[in-house]
């Protein structure tokens, strides 16, 4: 077996960013778009850790704290926009959420 | 080496079937418990890469924070009847086709290697022996990215009362 490198976490990363968004294009439920949403983040902080330990430097922890606040503060208001939505018009359905279509 | 080898795949496998499942299963409420499983996956590939503190804001703030408040809505709004419906949209086939051509990309990008990979200016290492990992953390955090810290809590503030005006029935 080859030892770990960053480039086995690269690969990862770039695979879970394709599958989140798989889902953010493919899904009708909004539930599961701001799920998929969640999945790209954490593409994103993988990527972003493993370049700061090849390269030893901290600085990508930090980001990455800070690509986790933008994930929490984007699931709370996404969430909060779903109920309303939900509330006024029965649907979940991305597709059925067309007052903007021609 | 080899046990590092072993638990990177079964963390890698942990993270890449629970991403599957979550954008494939028709009930959200399995799909958010994939995700759980997902993220999970990603916290233990934290922890391989001597980030511990992140692994652990993982577990609380994602796992505990984030899929708490996913399966509160879950629940809260009724999804029974859409687990019913059709659960891929019509235009699936151009997301597809999108995702495949950002996958040649990055793929291309990742086969070339590191001459891909360029930096603007050598990067110093900034982790000094004798220090632990969440000791680094805060050292950078507050002096050189002091002010986006500042402004991440101002973020949130603003998350906090724009998602109790949107929940709420009557402003």
């Amino acid at each position: 077996m080859h030892p770990v490198t960053t480039v086995h976490y690269l690969a990862l990363s770039a695979a879970l960013l394709l599958i989140g968004t798989v889902g953010v294009l493919t899904r009708r439920n909004i539930v599961i778009i701001l799920m998929s949403i969640e999945l790209i983040l954490n593409a994103v902080n993988i990527n972003l850790i493993a370049f700061s330990h090849a390269l030893q430097n901290v600085n990508g922890q930090v980001f990455a704290i800070f690509v986790i606040v933008d994930a929490v503060a984007e699931a709370a208001v996404g969430l909060g926009i779903l109920i309303a939505l939900f509330r006024n018009k029965e649907t979940v359905q991305a597709d059925e959420i067309d007052l903007l279509k021609w | 080496m080899l046990i590092d080898t072993f638990l990177f795949y079964i963390f890698a496998l942990l993270v890449l079937g629970g991403a599957v499942l979550t954008i494939t299963r028709r009930s959200a409420m399995h799909a958010a418990i994939s995700l759980i499983v997902s993220l999970l996956g990603v916290a233990g590939l934290y922890l391989m890469q001597q980030a511990e503190f992140l692994f652990a804001v993982q577990i609380v703030l994602y796992v505990g924070g984030v899929m708490l408040l996913f399966l509160f809505v879950i629940m809260l709004v009724n999804l029974d009847e859409a687990a019913k419906l059709r659960q891929f949209n019509k235009q699936w086939t151009i997301g597809i086709a999108a995702v495949a051509l950002v996958a040649a990309q990055v793929a291309f990008f990742i086969f070339k290697g590191k001459d891909s990979f360029h930096f603007a200016a050598p990067i110093a290492p900034n982790t000094p022996a004798g220090l632990g990992n969440t000791e680094q953390i805060a050292n950078s955090l507050f002096s050189e990215y002091l002010l986006p810290f500042e402004l991440a809590s101002l973020l949130l503030l603003v998350a906090v009362v724009g998602s109790v005006v949107m929940a709420k029935k009557r402003i």
